[in-house]
């Protein structure tokens, strides 16, 4: 049985709970002397839903991530699983047929060798699943037993129910933390286990990038793991190019929305900028691909650069930088309007023109929100991928030339693990190396930005 | 005798004057010019995007007359009914029948560059109406890849001469292809359609919405309406931010080493790319929570809390309907964003082809953003056409989503 009936069971026992409690929390107001009890019945229905459903549903959880593994434990305990072939890629194919077909998915097995498993594979799934439906069952029907026993005419139900909210929302608000720790521990797990094959110095200082999937994952060669050039790809795309791109454009819009424009064109022109950010990243790289990057070279070879690479660093910063505009554009909108009128009214009443004010003191006057827009902007770009995926190349070049290929850090994130090669491999696992430091070089930049537009927001308050 | 007052607008100072204001009109022109470069170019982008994509609503097809009462080809209204109806038509040769009317009337070289499946169309069509079959009818079908490039004027000498002649007799045309949206994904540009990515996107979004709703908006009433004010709330709320700002990619990578590991049959599966982009969602409903929250006026608490409300109640019955537009607006915006987002689930394996459209939530899947990334790395001109087609309809569903979220916010923006 799968989950989904498993939940939709629960939700119907809980339905059923929730009604019989009710009902007798009815029946203890008509029996009370004056018709009123310390909470509502709505709230002894509740109580016993929730503690129907609650532990069910966990117990579901947890049962659907461990189950798959004794599934398999005991196919693999089988006298049948003993013809496996040892080599781990065939083998899971074959196992994920067996199941396939032992749970309905397929209809007939591709490999012979996998049909004697089938029946293993049968055995085993209705043997775990009856043991899941059956604990998940009586764990609802003892939990609501006792729940349901509780209930008293003097019940106090509802600061029950309120506790167990709470306890909902705080649970709620830890999944942040919980996706934070997710993050940094499956980063920080794989990392070491790269930096236990590659030195972290060759890593990090390594002028060489050309990591070879099919190579021996026992010996691998550290000369081939220095990320340097990715650094400096990344780097040169995303802060340099699309920065140039982005800042002048960005910060002018912001300028001219706020200071010169009437309200009319800035109804129109705001909503426009922000269709720019909500594009798919994807249309980008596409539009830097098809478009960008062979006008590029065309006009590269008509001004006689010998040899343009199709796939430039400037096309896909070009077309980055534009993405980035209506961010950089709204940070800057956000941080000139903080700054208080009487300043500018105080500079303007001194005869100075408005380009004057703006240049003088508007702008010195936003310029920590300035900075710290652009950081994030600069972190937002550096984390890009897609647009560089379709539109860089995956070739590490250490150059300062925008028309050469460049690749950059995510670039070879989704190159080294959409290869073929295995996941105990070091390329693969210098992916997550890779991640590691994407993660901590944007967190960095974030959490300056954060704490620059939080100390420079209280200043005019 | 009165002094004489030096003149203030000596030459010198109307000089200076003038260079400050030709220096003023720079700038606003400049501010101006920033403005419509960013507007010329996204009108740029979509116009390009357009332009390319009408043609992949369409697809090349030969007009093939096919005179049934001369097929032999037997079929009733109640065999037609039966799922098998498909095979019992390609065992009776309908196949063969196709190809043999294609010759006789277009030629050989014609008839052989005829789609490989373009049988089926004629099947879908006997099989929607058995009456067909009593009759001669002319079919407009899907030609192969290499005569539609000769159409466009592409690819080899014979194949566009061949085009030319067919265009000619009016044989050849591209027509308006509604299958595009039906189908699903293929190897051949004319056969391919998007439904497939299309349903794929939509189970993800099911999955995401419901995932990083509930959880987002609980998160965000406990951060504003009940936390203490301790050292683990502002660690909640400081990952809470940086979760908003961490780079896509790196959910990919979460998603790629925790529920790939734990469920790792569910590879390409609606249900793990959609728990992977919940949790890129869940931050971005949360501050778009707390700031619809903080907007409830603290009155409509007290006056809550006067009449002995709990504050479970005050919330629950007060706070929470009054700032659900908002959360609303924000969770929209959060959805399109997903719906948008690629990276991530590259990570997590939903990159392969399929050409059957998901079931389910655990059958694999790709989805609109990903059917775009896969068919922009083919070289066939057809495709670059069909690629450009699923971002105009993934344009148009994100434009559906902002217009809805805009909408929302102008309909229940409330000053207090």
């Amino acid at each position: 049985m799968s989950p989904a009936i498993l939940l939709l069971l629960a939700l119907g026992l809980g339905l059923a709970g929730w009604l019989a409690a009710r009902a007798r929390a009815w029946a203890f107001r008509r029996d009370s002397a004056d018709g009123r009890l310390p909470s509502l019945p709505i709230y002894h229905a509740w109580y016993v839903a929730l503690w129907v459903i609650l532990p069910m549903v966990a117990f579901i959880a947890l049962w659907s991530a461990i189950a798959p593994g004794l599934v398999t434990q005991q196919v693999l305990a089988s006298p049948a699983a003993a013809e496996l072939p040892v080599f781990g890629f065939q083998r899971q194919t074959m196992l994920n047929e067996a199941r396939a077909v032992a749970s309905g998915a397929a209809s007939a097995v591709f490999n012979p060798q996998a049909s004697g498993l089938v029946e293993p594979y049968r055995e085993a799934l209705f043997y775990y699943n009856t043991i899941g439906i059956v604990v998940a069952l009586l764990i609802a029907f003892v939990a609501g037993t006792y729940a349901f026993l509780r209930l008293r005419p003097d019940f106090a139900a509802r600061s029950k129910v309120e506790r167990i909210v709470m306890a909902i929302l705080l649970g709620a608000s830890l999944v942040a933390i919980l996706t934070t720790i997710g993050i940094l521990a499956s980063l920080v797990f794989e990392t070491v286990r790269f930096f236990g094959m590659v030195s972290p110095i060759d890593f990090l200082f390594g002028t060489h990038w050309g990591p070879d999937p099919m190579a021996n994952p026992d010996n691998p060669d550290g000369s081939r793991y220095g990320a340097v050039p990715l650094f400096w790809g990344t780097l040169f795309i995303g802060a340099i190019i699309a920065m140039i791109v982005a800042i002048p454009l960005g910060l002018m819009s912001a300028i001219y929305l706020t200071q010169y424009a009437n309200p009319s064109l800035r109804r129109w022109v705001k909503p426009a900028l922000e269709i720019l950010a909500g594009v798919p990243t994807v249309v980008y790289g596409y539009f830097a691909a098809l478009t960008i990057a062979p006008a590029i070279r065309d006009l590269a070879m008509s001004l006689g650069v010998s040899n343009p690479s199709s796939e430039s660093a400037l096309a896909a910063g070009l077309v980055m930088g534009v993405m980035i505009i209506p961010f950089v554009s709204s940070m800057a909108d956000d941080s000139i309007a903080a700054v208080p009128g009487a300043m500018r009214d105080g500079s303007l009443a001194m005869g100075a023109t408005r380009s004057e004010t703006i240049k003088r003191v508007m702008i010195p006057a936003a310029l920590p929100g300035i900075v710290a827009g652009v950081m994030l902007a600069i972190s937002r770009a550096i984390g890009e991928t897609m647009i560089v995926v379709m539109a860089a190349s995956t070739a590490a070049n250490l150059s300062a030339n925008p028309l050469e290929s460049m690749t950059t850090v995510t670039v070879q994130i989704v190159a080294m693990l959409t290869g073929e090669g295995s996941f105990d491999h070091p390329a693969t696992l210098s992916a997550f190396a890779l991640g590691f430091v994407l993660f901590m070089v944007t967190l960095g930049l974030n959490f300056v930005a954060l704490r620059v537009v939080k100390r420079y927001r209280e200043a005019y308050e | 005798m009165s002094e004489r007052i030096a003149p203030t607008r000596t030459p010198a100072f109307e000089a200076r004057l003038k260079k400050r204001y030709a220096s003023e009109k720079r700038f606003r022109a400049l501010g101006l010019g920033a403005i419509v470069f960013s507007i010329a170019v996204l009108v740029f982008l979509l116009g390009t995007m357009t332009f390319n994509g009408i043609g992949g609503f369409q697809r090349v097809e030969m007009e093939v007359p096919i005179d049934f009462t001369q097929a032999g080809i037997a079929a009733n209204p109640d065999t037609m009914a039966q799922s098998g109806a498909l095979a019992s038509l390609e065992a009776q040769g309908l196949r063969d029948v196709v190809q043999y009317f294609a010759a006789e009337q277009l030629g050989e070289d014609a008839a052989s560059e005829l789609g490989a499946q373009a049988w089926r169309d004629v099947a879908a069509a006997v099989i929607a109406d058995p009456a067909l079959l009593q009759r001669s009818e002319s079919f407009w079908l899907p030609a192969s890849a290499d005569l539609a490039s000769g159409y466009e004027g592409e690819g080899s000498q014979e194949m566009q001469a061949l085009a030319a002649g067919l265009y000619e007799d009016g044989r050849l045309a591209k027509n308006f292809d509604p299958g595009f949206l039906g189908r699903s994904d293929a190897t051949n540009p004319q056969q391919a359609g998007i439904w497939g990515a299309l349903k794929g996107s939509l189970l993800t979004m099911v999955v995401t919405l419901l995932l990083a709703f509930p959880i987002g908006v609980l998160a965000a009433l406990y951060l504003e309406e009940y936390a203490p004010k301790n050292r683990w709330t502002d660690l909640i709320e400081l990952s809470i931010n940086n979760l908003a700002a961490v780079p896509s990619i790196i959910f990919g990578l979460l998603g790629l080493a925790v529920f790939l590991t734990l469920f790792p049959n569910l590879r390409s599966a609606p249900l793990i790319g959609g728990m992977t982009l919940a949790l890129m969602t869940m931050p971005v409903i949360v501050i778009a929570g707390r700031n619809a929250i903080k907007a409830v006026p603290p009155s409509i608490r007290d006056g809550a809390l006067a009449i002995g409300a709990s504050p479970v109640q005050v919330v629950f019955h007060h706070v929470l309907p009054l700032a659900l537009p908002g959360i609303l607006t924000g969770t929209i915006i959060g959805m399109a964003r997903a719906l948008g987002e690629t990276a991530p689930l590259l990570m997590i394996g939903m990159r392969a082809f399929v050409a059957t459209p998901p079931d389910g939530f655990t059958s694999p899947a790709t989805v609109l953003p990903m059917q775009i990334f896969l068919w922009s790395d083919e070289i066939d001109r057809g495709f670059v056409e069909r690629t450009s087609a699923a971002i105009i309809v993934l344009l148009l569903f994100l434009l559906v989503m902002n217009g809805l979220a805009i909408y929302l916010r102008n309909k229940f923006e409330k000053t207090w």
